[in-house]
């Protein structure tokens, strides 16, 4: 240690001890996101309000929603088939409306395991989950769960059988999916509320299965 | 025309690898895979991301490949497992 980092004045902590700012930008898509940003605001696009106020909009949405949806299609056979038949349709009824993308629900079951993944960059179904955990967007996670799966699970502490088919769901396109995880052994008397505490975000990515019903996982 | 592929159909991922803005990723290219859904039609990303409308739209299926036979073995799999990717039907091939 050097200077100013040296103990002084009969206290022993280093005042550089603190937790750096937020990085100033270096990168040319930052430039240019702060760039297009200030024109918008510039020519009367949009306000500055309007701009914070989309980015509040998406970061309030959370995978409690998705993990309400799920609850009920454990609980509701019919709902459950109207869910994998067409979802967008049938997440209305959760007050979710999408219009241009497709939402797909995928049924696990201890048969066939659903994970997904987007290689090209990060899609997710942000209005039903909200915002992806950063991990999704990695390169090490994109690249690696399409190629060794059974590792990249491991290593979130879910453990599949040889005879369970895990399917990995790049989603290149239009399409959005929600993995509806398998239902957990001895949650049958459990209310939908009950449920939904079980139905975590990465369950309904598929690295994960849901908890059991004294919390842990199977 | 867009009765060529069917759910069902085994079909090819064109091995081409042209410039620009495209969403089928390169590890499928020329890998073989089955129409396992038909998702209907949308507009095609390659022009829409010009700034073009993306018409005519094409149509866009779910294409389920095994593990083995695109790794050739080499990766963490059982012999089980599979992916898919969403993919419109200008990259496909029939085999």
């Amino acid at each position: 240690m050097t200077g100013s980092n040296e103990p002084h004045g009969g206290h022993d902590h280093s005042h550089n001890d603190f937790q750096p700012d937020i990085k100033e930008p270096t990168e040319n898509w930052e430039f240019l996101e702060i760039a297009l940003r200030e024109l918008l605001v510039d020519k009367g696009v949009l306000s500055a309000r309007e701009i914070q106020d989309e980015i509040e909009t998406w970061e309030k949405k959370s995978p409690e929603k998705g993990a309400e949806i799920v609850a009920k299609a454990w609980v509701d056979e019919k709902f459950k088939a109207r869910l994998l038949e067409d979802a967008n349709q049938t997440i209305r009824e959760f007050g979710i409306e999408v219009e241009v993308l497709k939402m797909v629900a995928l049924e696990n079951t201890p048969e066939l395991h659903h994970v997904v993944v987007c290689t090209l960059c990060s899609c997710y179904p942000r209005p039903i989950l909200g915002v992806p955990p950063l991990w999704y967007k990695s390169k090490q996670y994109r690249s690696r769960v399409i190629r060794e799966p059974r590792a990249v699970l491991q290593e979130f502490g879910t453990t599949l059988s040889d005879d369970t088919e895990i399917r990995v769901v790049d989603s290149t396109a239009d399409c959005r999916y929600l993995v509806i995880p398998t239902r957990p052994v001895g949650t049958e008397k459990m209310t939908e509320t009950e449920l939904a505490k079980l139905i975590t975000r990465d369950s309904m990515i598929g690295t994960a299965q849901a908890r059991d019903p004294i919390g842990k996982r199977s | 025309m867009s009765d060529q592929f069917k759910v069902g159909s085994k079909v090819r991922i064109t091995n081409a690898y042209p410039p620009g803005h495209i969403r089928t990723p390169f590890f499928l290219r020329g890998k073989e895979g089955l129409i396992i859904r038909h998702f209907g039609k949308y507009p095609n990303p390659e022009r829409l991301a010009y700034g073009l409308n993306g018409l005519p739209k094409l149509n866009l299926y779910q294409v389920l490949f095994d593990m083995e036979t695109t790794w050739q073995g080499d990766g963490s799999f059982s012999s089980k497992d599979t992916l898919t990717a969403d993919i419109y039907e200008t990259w496909l091939e029939l085999i």
